[in-house]
């Protein structure tokens, strides 16, 4: 089976608001699915929903081939699920903790043991283990967290902002497990770190005001970004305007416009943007060669994440420019 | 089965992981000796029995039992573990039975505490032994009865302290029905039938019944619907706010 999560026109109403409103997507073993959205787009209650904890208004998920509505428990049993904030119970130790979460996962005796064993070095709990964890620090709870979810090694992985609140270095662990684990399973990671996707995510999802609005690999939504493939060149002189209009005149290139932030002290500098989001910078290469005009500098912008988001997120009016 | 297992053992190691299980136990046994031997006066009666010691359970649990009961959901509900609680491959029906018997297991571990009492009247004199036996089953069923309340007003709210006041006024009302001062208020306008209802559904006189000594099975039957109903109060309710 490749695909394991199934969201099928998933709705979910909190009396006159709409939370969500009829999601549908699939993702497959091995993809690693970035769920993006402004703060209330209705990402939490997606995942909610789609792990069984909350009950969905209308449409449903199926993970693994069970309905959330009709086999919840299966579904439950299937996933590995982190919840925002990535709660625990306060007062019990780390091993403690996890070792009550293998028990309720089914596994008995030296299993236990093993599992937690496991799952202890994979997300480094080795010096807080006997701690009780309402006195870990932040980044050692998400852990735990992180922990409890993959205890059972399960083929579904739903996690609810795993990296909120971590430091750099720590934010690249969790990264970087995360990739590690990616191969056999389907993980959904919502995030509004677009950071991540780019680091993370073999594809993106962006929702806001509970719909679908893109999806597409990180490429694709670069891809978007009127400054994707742009070219930007700098000169360590003045006085370039026939090189300027030179280029102009390409056929791929739609326009050049002036950078005045970065032309300072007798420095000019301007960027080239593409026709059609494609490639340009070999003609423009090109044509500076054959004009013997040498850049200082000269580099490809790939676009700007926050960009597409924010176009995509705000230009949202509603139904009428549904994507 | 196994599951509603894994949850009470979880649920009881946290009553006695914060200083809850020590405050709750001490003030419970130095409240019932009080009561036993001040207010009732164990000795001036001159009689070998536990009455004294029963006779004030009903009031001690109306206030302490909705205590124990308070955090059981609404802790869960505020710290956002009950995210993870209901994400975990439980049922409801699971989570609830748990979390119930641990409440109760725990009030049960703190009325066994009080032993030294049934010792003392049996150094003192020959008391019927099969009464306080009766009387110590009364008065566990009906603490079962009392928490299954308050686990279920505790699941309506993630703040423990309306759960608490909720909870203690559900536990009044059903101490009280069969006094008048309650039963007064239904005479004005109710039907005799209804108000003979809610004049047995009162804890107060079951107990009284159990505590002479005769273990009635309507009376024993009295609260394990009791506890059945309202568990399945709590079970509904929590399903509710998963689709609210």
């Amino acid at each position: 089976m490749t695909d394991m999560i199934v969201i099928d026109k998933l709705t979910k109403r909190f009396g006159d608001l709409t939370a969500v409103d009829a999601i549908s997507m699939t993702v497959r073993r091995g993809e690693v699915l970035g769920f993006l959205g402004p703060n209330g787009a209705g990402k939490s209650t997606t995942m909610k929903m789609a792990c069984g904890y909350l009950t969905p208004t209308a449409g449903t998920a199926r993970v693994m081939g069970h309905d959330v509505v009709e086999n919840p428990i299966a579904v439950k049993a299937a996933i590995g699920y982190l919840p925002e904030g990535a709660p625990t119970y306060g007062d019990m130790t780390v091993r403690a903790f996890l070792g009550f979460i293998a028990q309720v996962r089914g596994f008995d005796g030296a299993e236990i043991g093993r599992r937690v064993d496991r799952v202890r070095e994979m997300v480094a709990l080795d010096e807080v283990i006997n701690r009780p964890v309402e006195t870990l620090s932040k980044g050692f709870k998400r852990r735990v967290g992180l922990a409890q979810s993959i205890l059972h090694d399960p083929e579904v992985l739903i996690m609810d902002e795993p990296t909120d609140g971590l430091d750099p270095n720590q934010k690249h662990q969790v990264r970087a497990l995360i990739k590690d684990m990616a191969a056999g399973k389907a993980i959904v990671i919502s995030t509004h770190i677009l950071e991540e996707v780019e680091a993370v995510c073999s594809r993106a999802v962006i929702i806001a005001h509970g719909k679908l609005l893109a999806d597409g690999t990180p490429e694709d939504l670069l891809a978007r970004d009127g400054r994707h493939n742009a070219v930007v060149i700098k000169f360590a002189f003045s006085g370039v305007s026939d090189v300027v209009d030179g280029l102009r005149a390409l056929p791929e290139v739609a326009a050049v416009t002036d950078l005045p932030v970065l032309s300072q002290n007798g420095v000019s500098a301007f960027r080239a943007t593409p026709r059609d989001g494609k490639s340009i910078i070999l003609p423009v290469g090109d044509y500076l060669r054959a004009h013997n005009v040498t850049p200082e500098e000269m580099y490809v912008e790939r676009g700007h994440m926050d960009d597409v988001f924010r176009q995509i997120t705000i230009a949202d009016g509603g139904p009428a420019d549904d994507a | 089965m196994r599951n509603t297992w894994i949850i009470a053992k979880r649920e009881l190691a946290s009553y006695f992981a914060t200083p809850l299980a020590l405050v709750f136990i001490v003030i419970f046994l130095a409240l019932t000796g009080a009561f036993t031997f001040y207010m009732g006066n164990f000795f001036a009666r001159g009689q070998a029995d536990l009455e004294a010691f029963f006779r004030f359970h009903p009031w001690l649990y109306l206030i302490l039992i909705p205590a124990v009961a308070m955090r059981l959901w609404a802790e869960e509900r505020k710290s956002g573990t009950i995210e993870l609680l209901m994400t975990l491959p439980v049922t409801t029906t699971q989570a609830v039975l748990g979390k119930f018997l641990a409440a109760w297991v725990f009030c049960g571990i703190a009325l066994s505490l009080t032993f030294p009492t049934w010792i003392t009247v049996n150094v003192l004199g020959e008391p019927d032994n099969g009464v306080i036996v009766a009387s110590y089953v009364g008065s566990f069923l009906m603490a079962g009865a009392f928490m299954a309340i308050g686990a279920c007003m505790s699941a309506m709210t993630k703040n423990q302290v309306i759960a608490f006041i909720i909870a203690a006024t559900v536990c009044f009302l059903f101490t009280m029905s069969g006094l008048e001062l309650v039963l007064n208020f239904f005479h004005a306008w109710a039907p005799p039938l209804i108000v003979d209802t809610i004049a047995s559904l009162s804890f107060l006189v079951r107990f009284d019944a159990v505590m002479r000594g005769v273990i009635d099975i309507r009376d024993v039957l009295f609260f394990v619907s009791l506890i059945a109903f309202w568990l399945l109060v709590n079970v509904i309710v929590v399903e509710l706010k998963k689709s609210a």
